[in-house]
């Protein structure tokens, strides 16, 4: 099988020869600092051949047809970083406490830290924005036909990452500790529990007991910002490596062009 | 030389061309280093896992203690309609841990199930059976409703609309010292008022749900 040539790299990021009558020792600043960022690169390349690995995942070949409905998965991974960003600065303020703290340190962030109202916002409406592009992102590879051979794979790792993005969202959902926080929770956990046989065990795994307890508030803490992210975000790795790996798919419209032998062979 | 050298070779490992392999030698060396490296790795990530799942699952298996908590005297409750009181079912965490019940003495006329010395006063849970939203007595229509999915149940706590799987649950009671009411753990039960050990919202008891959704394991009956 013949092999594809690799992919050019962009002319702004190769290094020029330098030109020999301007090797006077006059070089001007610009180009001192353009030098130093390229010894920079290549020391830290040539010690772990990086570049090779980023030419490969950006300088990839795309179908003919490639649109704006392709930017999706992009979109639901900018709304994944910033929750992460901002729920590491919440988690600066956030107070697990159900006796009266976590819903006190809420409204301190809320009404009294600067620029709290603000981050606090973009965490919570981008919890929204980040469920609604999961499912847009998803009816577009459903309705393009993407899932199919070879990407079977990457549609179940997307399942995944949908299921702990629901996750992420219930647990999350219970932080604010105020009245519609309590009583969502006591219904979602309600709700896991009507799974015959392992629901119950669910719902007391959920709650770190019986009733809604002393450390049902830190257990869903925990799952909302260390087990989940983590598997988020391995997750998505591994669902951006088969994107690269595989390439993306055409849309469904796209006609592909008979090769020459056969163009020929019509005539 | 030589045919001492074949003899000296493990059976075992005659194929394998590996050298140096002596006789009586059941594994080769290699494969026993693999073996011991990944069974240690193992044992390793084990020995954190593993206390890492039962620290985490553990508070499903921890039985908890019967808490009893007077609320009130017995000429405070009448026959025919109920008195709310808030009772704590988990100390510590402050309103998150209280919840409301509704109580009434038992009226012999409507009241047919089991009596015993724990129910001669009737307390229901403020917990819907469906989802778990808290009902409330309205007194006019002599029904509890529910607001969140449109739950009714009538005067014994039956459910005689809406979603709800199963009767609201109810909590033991007793009379101590002749005068004071105290209410105790919860039990469930089903639509003949069958006493079985408490069960969340959303679990039916009639039927196969009693076996579709088992009971804590270490629920235990006062």
């Amino acid at each position: 099988m013949p092999k594809l040539p690799a992919p050019p790299i962009p002319s702004p990021l190769k290094a020029p020869p330098s030109r020999p009558g301007e090797g006077d020792g006059k070089t001007p600043p610009a180009d001192h600092a353009k030098h130093a960022g390229i010894t920079v690169v290549d020391w830290v390349d040539e010690r772990t051949s990086l570049s090779g690995a980023a030419r490969w995942m950006m300088f990839r070949k795309v179908p003919k047809g490639t649109n704006w409905f392709y930017t999706l998965g992009s979109a639901t991974m900018f709304a994944f970083l910033s929750q992460a960003v901002t729920g590491v600065f919440l988690a600066m303020y956030y107070r697990p406490d159900p006796a009266g703290g976590a819903y006190e340190s809420i409204r301190y962030v809320t009404n009294d830290v600067f620029l709290g109202q603000f981050v606090r916002g973009m965490h919570k409406w981008g919890s929204s924005v980040m469920v609604i592009l999961v499912f847009l992102h998803m009816g577009r590879t459903f309705f393009f036909g993407a899932y199919k051979y070879p990407r079977e794979l990457n549609w179940v790792i997307g399942v995944v990452l949908l299921i702990l993005t629901m996750v992420m969202s219930f647990t999350g959902y219970l932080l604010p500790f105020d009245q519609r926080a309590y009583w969502a929770t006591v219904v979602g956990v309600n709700i896991n529990g009507t799974g015959p046989l392992l629901g119950p065990y669910l719902s007391d795994f959920l709650r770190g007991g019986p009733e809604f307890g002393a450390t049902t508030l830190s257990r869903f803490y925990a799952i909302h910002m260390l087990l989940i992210p983590g598997a988020l975000a391995a997750l998505i790795g591994a669902h951006l490596y088969l994107v690269a790996k595989l390439g993306t798919s055409a849309p469904p419209w796209a006609k592909a062009e008979p090769s020459k032998e056969l163009q020929e062979a019509e005539v | 030389m030589t045919d001492k050298h074949e003899q000296q070779k493990s059976k075992y490992t005659l194929d394998r061309n590996i050298p140096g392999a002596f006789e009586g030698e059941t594994v080769t060396r290699r494969r026993f280093m693999t073996g011991t490296a990944n069974g240690l790795g193992f044992a390793a990530a084990m020995s954190f896992t593993l206390p890492a799942l039962g620290f985490a699952i553990g508070p499903i298996f921890k039985s908890t203690p019967h808490r009893w908590e007077t609320v009130g005297t017995i000429d405070q409750f009448p026959e025919n309609n109920y008195v709310p009181v808030v009772v704590t079912l988990t100390p510590g965490i402050g309103e998150a841990g209280k919840t409301t019940v509704y109580m009434r003495k038992r009226n012999p006329a409507i009241d047919t199930d089991p009596y015993d010395r724990n129910t001669r006063y009737i307390a229901l849970t403020s917990r819907c059976s469906h989802l778990g939203c808290p009902v409330r007595w309205v007194d006019a229509a002599e029904r509890f409703i529910c607001p969140c999915h449109g739950g009714v149940y009538d005067l014994l706590g039956v459910p005689v609309g809406g979603p709800p799987v199963r009767p609201l649950d109810r909590f033991y009671t007793r009379v101590v010292d002749g005068i004071y009411v105290q209410v105790g753990p919860r039990f469930s039960v089903n639509s003949e008022l069958r006493r079985f050990s408490p069960r969340d919202s959303g679990e039916p008891l009639d039927g196969i749900g009693q076996y579709l959704y088992p009971s804590r394991p270490t629920a235990q009956k006062p």
